[in-house]
């Protein structure tokens, strides 16, 4: 038996649920939203970084001019860019340093071993040796974002990695998750610190402090959407190499003449 | 309901009300989803603009050029045209302005970045001219006899 009360409820209830556009019920797809959102901000440039270890020296000028550029203390031992040197000797055995990031150069066959120790490798006990400079390598899926519980790291629409030095909360999260140990606390401001490919400078049309400072052209920096770009036409012609490719995080910093002993 | 279920949910329901007025203030308007979606672009979209406005200190060998025409022109015509002027005498920033003058590291350390001898196969050291810093003119600062903006050009 339908009492006028719930008559009156009822048709209530039906016309609400009538009005009701059916859009509102859908799902919202993050796919979706994601590719508009990168529609609307696609970027003409996507930085990439060239290396050739066959020219490099160990001179170690662009880790002097990157610390100066960026500002980062210049004695203490953290570094954004750093220069790695590599002897594998006549019987088998690798030695790798990079004392005070290279920031010196290197000057000296001595190799530091760790807890001031050395040892002293001298040419004919040498099977093959260079160095290899190392950089943030601006990952495609860069895991040190991914990390970040506060959205204080992030990729620029043109695929170099940031941090917001007002937001970041110094947990050290993403220096952990970074599998190329770029990552460093700042000194200075008790944030996570990277290499940004000298932000400032690429913006403004200038090259990365280090490009500039190398005196041997070991060091690249290009745009990989641009297919006239010089960096890209060797990229994409020559072989190059990357380093960690086995953790896919995509890494935009290219070598020449890179080893296995490289890591 | 009693009194006494639902006092503690208006309490927490203020709570909630609080810390979402609280992120409301806090989190700066232009925070949200960049352009690599929430996974990697989840930030406050003017720190870009922060990065862009720091200050460019390195400035290049052609900012030399039209005051230090002379020492630009010997430098160009030599081997060592390759190196920056400001690898040796340090970031330019704002010069003349500001630093006046620029400190020249004239110490031998700096020479012997790329002339220590370094007998490495592959890479582009082993093709460097090298010296023994031990066994030549140990002491002297190198540009005593060479002229860094060319330096195998009338030794002094």
């Amino acid at each position: 038996m339908i009492s006028r009360r719930n008559f009156l409820k009822n048709t209530a209830l039906g016309l609400a649920g009538a009005a009701l556009p059916l859009s509102a019920l859908q799902i919202i797809d993050s796919k979706k939203l994601l590719a508009e959102a990168a529609a609307s901000k696609s970027s003409a440039v996507r930085w990439v970084f060239l290396v050739d270890t066959y020219k490099c020296v160990g001179c170690g000028l662009c880790v002097k001019a990157c610390k100066l550029e960026n500002e980062i203390p210049y004695d203490a031992n953290v570094s954004r860019t750093w220069v790695e040197r590599y002897v594998l000797t006549k019987k088998g055995k690798l030695f790798a340093d990079n004392p005070k990031a290279a920031r010196d150069g290197f000057t000296s066959t001595k190799i530091e071993l760790g807890n001031n120790e050395y040892q002293d490798i001298k040419g004919p006990e040498i099977e093959k040796a260079f160095f290899v400079p190392k950089l943030c390598n601006q990952c495609e899926n860069p895991p040190c974002v991914q990390v970040c519980p506060v959205g204080a790291t992030y990729q620029a629409p043109d695929g170099v990695v940031l941090v917001d030095r007002t937001w970041c909360i110094g947990c050290g999260y993403c220096i952990m998750g970074c599998p190329y140990g770029v990552r460093f606390f700042h000194p200075v401001y008790k944030t996570a610190e990277k290499c940004n490919f000298c932000y400032h400078r690429i913006t403004k049309g200038l090259k990365t402090a280090c490009v500039q400072a190398c005196p041997f052209g070991a060091r690249q920096i290009g745009n990989i959407k641009d297919p006239n770009d010089p960096v890209t036409k060797v990229i994409r012609e020559q072989r190059v190499g990357v380093l960690k490719s086995e953790y896919g995080t995509k890494p935009q910093v290219y070598y020449i003449g890179l080893d296995e002993e490289v890591r | 309901m009693k009194n006494q279920v639902f006092r503690p949910l208006f309490v927490v329901l203020v709570v909630v009300a609080l810390i979402l007025l609280v992120r409301m203030v806090y989190v700066p308007k232009d925070f949200g989803v960049g352009a690599r979606g929430y996974m990697y672009g989840w930030h406050r979209e003017s720190n870009e603009e922060d990065w862009k406005k720091i200050k460019v200190k390195y400035q290049g060998k052609e900012y030399c050029k039209d005051c230090h025409t002379e020492k630009y022109t010997k430098n160009m015509a030599s081997k060592h045209k390759i190196i920056q002027c400001e690898n040796c005498h340090g970031p330019a920033i704002d010069h003349p302005d500001d630093p006046p003058k620029l400190a020249i590291d004239k110490s031998r350390e700096l020479c012997l970045r790329c002339h220590f001898p370094l007998p490495y196969p592959s890479s582009g050291r082993a093709k460097l001219k090298s010296i023994d810093p031990d066994k030549h003119n140990p002491g002297m600062e190198c540009s005593t006899c060479h002229n860094p903006h060319n330096p195998m050009e009338g030794l002094r």
